[in-house]
């Protein structure tokens, strides 16, 4: 191979090798499993320390905000899951009741930590609106 | 009104089919007549389009319950400047609106190329055509939003159904930036329609010359342009709206717009390598053909909420038609890239590693490189599931880890590239260039450490900040000094002649600089604080330089929502600014609350604040968040806006030369239609 083709395969591999390490290093810090509230409940002390999303639909009138955090319960089929929440941001607009909600965290001795709230949003609205209309009596309006 | 709507969507679809095979065998049996029957049942569509979506609109304004989509995503009280933005708030109306684009878009590159690229097309004709039925198709059978309710009766038979009140347009939509947000990023994402059916158009007919891409320059900027104000107007929404003190978080719904930007951007740089010296034909071809597909992937990722929900294999047909559309179009173009490959073949090699074209395929590479790894972690979730039966998704951290490098080192590339020469660069001339700015670079990096900055990524931006500056800067100087010379005048007059006579390089700088800024302004998400407290009136919390005093609570309501407000007093250091008073909105049809923020923003930081909620004990919680910088982010913004404005106007040059060219033209057409007279005579 001619060196000044070495020379540019070379500075290519760097930036990739480069690129990769960071992607592999990055994805350790930032990765978290999926779980359902069941799955959750049934992993039990073996779910210490592994980061977590959990998803499921706020029960009516259990958002409570207290000095401190706030909490709320998610429901799955028939699981419910107290969630403390202890991250720093405002928690989003769009978790409401029976909002489709989705917490990231860590699962500690039957209640779930989170540092992270998203609820359904402005883009990812139509979806839930539409299912709900398809399936849904014309008294919910 | 919907039987409007329905019947121009079946005219549509029916015109379409013809102008993909008329087009198509005119092309083959060389009768140039079908070919312009094909173009001019595309410019019907146009008419019929504009039809199917002025029935929706007149339907939303009349508040005809009847109607789903209505019923959805409007009510009697919502304002009328939101009712046009009901259009585009659900599935339904923004794939009619998505088409409406699509076909107006279409038949002007028809319109603009009646007399040019004769050979092109044909096969720009069917290319276009296919989409616009694939899209036509959803309209209609998938996603029709001229779907009325329905109930059924005692007897079993269906009567229509309409509600006495609609649920009203998502609350976080009602802003003035929603209005305009979704249709400029449409139109960014629609109009790359243009150059990828040109581009397809040349490697089925084989003209693999340079004009599919000097025929495509303009649009690909155009979209290019949109996508990217599109982005910045989002950000700028999440930030003023949404109410968690930021303005970009990785969502796939941000990704999704964010990667046929990288792409594009990549395609705006390599093009200019393949326009001079005839290389990376491939390349160029496929990152032309891999933008559209990321920008259909984008608008299929934002509405199957495949990636954003948990164990949700996106089971709807809509999902499932436009997953295959994708697959298809995925293969079509590999094909075609494979099958051309002997015609794209390149007349040079690279010479140096410090040279104008290694710049750039660095770029190239690291723009690819940034969006694959952004491609990758918005669908891992999927691919995790898929292979391992676990859903594992990656957050921020590692789409920050990686681009913030990339990011980093295409900032030097800003700087470094344009100032490189073709082939190699001698010792003297990166001397010559690069002295100044490397030092004002290193100046700016010196003080910054010495007032105490540590953070590295944020220190190694700002150097590499003022470095990029630097050399634009010297660029428009030295050349305005060097035009003065020749022409005399004064310094602004040379500076404003020189940007004329090339655009295209000079709103280069322009658009570099715009994005400087927004590094500048992101950069300073390093230094964010922000605080939290439960407060009652008289109770105060302090941040940085800035007091904020709780003074009292009030509420009210308006017949689209009730609202609380916090009235705050914020004082710097000591001295009263102003007060401020973040709400919190109840919308009623929705039964949603949304927060609305205050902020005193300056171009050194922006204090913003929210009212989160009232406690169990009465106490109002309030969030300050103190953002450096964040204003030159949009300022950034502004600035890369004018930047493209002055690429797209023509050079001065080149109007010369178009103004010799129109009165030959002219000559021309006069000879001609002298001599059709003759004829008629004879």
């Amino acid at each position: 191979m001619a060196p000044k083709k070495t020379k540019f395969a070379a500075g290519i591999l760097l930036i990739l090798g480069a690129i990769l390490w960071l992607a592999i290093s990055g994805f350790e810090e930032g990765k978290a499993y999926y779980q359902t509230v069941s799955e959750l409940k049934e992993m039990g002390s073996s779910a210490d320390g592994i980061k977590m999303r959990v998803g499921g639909n706020v029960v009516p009138g259990s958002i409570v905000r207290r000095d401190g955090g706030v909490e709320f319960q998610i429901s799955q089929d028939d699981d419910v899951l107290t969630v403390h929440y202890v991250g720093k941001d405002p928690l989003p607009d769009t978790l409401v009741d029976r909002a489709q909600a989705l917490a990231e965290g860590h699962y500690r001795n039957g209640s779930f930590e989170a540092s992270m709230i998203q609820a359904k949003c402005a883009s990812k609205y139509e979806a839930a609106y539409g299912e709900s209309t398809q399936e849904g009596s014309p008294e919910s309006y | 009104m919907q039987h409007l709507g329905n019947f121009s969507l079946m005219a549509i679809f029916v015109l379409a089919v013809y102008a993909i095979v008329a087009s198509l065998l005119g092309a083959r049996k060389g009768r140039p007549g079908l070919v312009a029957s094909a173009e001019r049942s595309l410019l019907a569509c146009a008419g019929l389009s504009t039809a199917s979506v002025f029935a929706l609109v007149t339907l939303l304004f009349n508040s005809d319950f009847r109607f789903e989509y209505v019923a959805n995503y409007s009510n009697r009280e919502l304002p009328i400047f939101y009712k046009i933005a009901s259009l585009w708030a659900g599935n339904d109306g923004s794939l009619l609106f998505w088409s409406w684009l699509l076909i107006v878009f279409s038949a002007v590159a028809v319109w603009t190329n009646r007399s040019k690229n004769r050979e092109l097309m044909p096969y720009v004709v069917a290319t276009l055509g296919v989409i616009i039925l694939f899209f036509t198709y959803m309209n209609y059978w998938v996603t029709n939003p001229f779907h009325q309710l329905g109930v059924v009766t005692a007897s079993g038979a269906t009567e229509v159904f309409a509600p006495p009140d609609g649920r009203g347009l998502n609350p976080l939509l009602q802003h003035p930036i929603m209005v305009i947000h979704p249709p400029i990023l449409y139109i960014g994402y629609v109009s790359f329609a243009i150059p990828f059916a040109f581009c397809v158009a040349a490697l089925l007919s084989r003209q693999l010359g340079s004009a599919w891409i000097t025929s495509t320059r303009r649009w690909t900027l155009f979209s290019w342009f949109f996508l990217g104000t599109g982005i910045i107007l989002g950000g700028r929404w999440a930030y003023v709206e949404l109410g968690w003190g930021g303005y970009w978080a990785w969502d796939p719904v941000e990704n999704a717009s964010l990667m046929p930007y990288l792409t594009a951007t990549a395609y705006l740089h390599s093009v200019m390598i393949q326009e001079r010296k005839g290389m990376l034909k491939v390349w160029n071809v496929s990152l032309v053909l891999t933008t559209y597909l990321l920008c259909i992937l984008g608008t299929y990722l934002t509405r199957s909420g495949i990636v954003s929900s948990v164990h949700a294999f996106a089971e709807s047909e809509f999902a499932k038609i436009f997953l295959i559309f994708i697959i298809v179009a995925a293969v079509f173009c590999i094909w075609l890239i494979i099958s051309r490959l002997p015609l794209l073949k390149s007349e040079n090699e690279l010479d140096s590693l410090v040279s104008r074209e290694s710049s750039f395929l660095f770029n190239n590479l690291l723009f690819l490189a940034a969006c694959f790894a952004v491609l990758w972690g918005t669908l891992f979730p999927v691919f995790s599931e898929a292979i391992q039966g676990e859903r594992v998704s990656v957050g921020p951290p590692f789409f920050n880890k990686i681009n913030v490098p990339i990011g980093l080192l295409l900032l030097f590339l800003t700087g470094v590239g344009p100032l490189l020469a073709w082939r190699k660069s001698s010792l003297d001339g990166l001397r010559r260039n690069f002295l100044a700015p490397s030092i004002a670079g290193l100046v700016a990096g010196a003080i910054l450490l010495a007032f105490g900055m540590r953070h590295f990524y944020a220190l190694v931006c700002y150097i590499l900040s003022v470095f990029v500056i630097g050399t634009v800067v010297q660029e428009f100087h030295k050349g305005t000094v060097a035009r003065q010379r020749h022409r005399g005048g004064s310094y602004t007059s040379a500076i404003v002649d020189l940007t004329l006579v090339n655009t295209r390089r000079w709103g280069g700088y322009i658009v570099h600089l715009g994005m400087v800024l927004i590094f500048i302004g992101i950069a300073g998400t390093a230094f964010n604080v922000d605080r939290q407290a439960d407060l009652v009136p008289g109770e105060s919390i302090s941040i940085g330089d800035y007091t904020v005093e709780l003074l009292r609570l009030e509420d009210g309501t308006t017949p689209n929502y009730d609202w609380m407000s916090t009235i705050l007093a914020v004082r710097k250091s000591g001295e009263l600014i102003g007060e401020y008073d973040p709400q919190k909105h109840f919308y009623r049809a929705s039964e949603q609350p949304t927060s609305e923020v205050r902020r005193y923003s300056t171009f050194r930081e922006d204090l913003y604040l929210v009212f989160s909620g009232v406690t169990e004990e009465d106490k109002a919680t309030i969030q300050v968040y103190l953002n450096p910088l964040v204003r030159w982010i949009w300022v950034g913004g502004i600035v890369m806006f004018l930047g493209t404005i002055v690429i797209m106007i023509p050079n001065k040059r080149e109007l010369k030369l178009s103004r010799k060219d129109k009165a030959e033209t002219a000559l021309r057409d006069e000879t001609e239609a002298d001599t059709g007279r003759r004829h008629e005579v004879a």
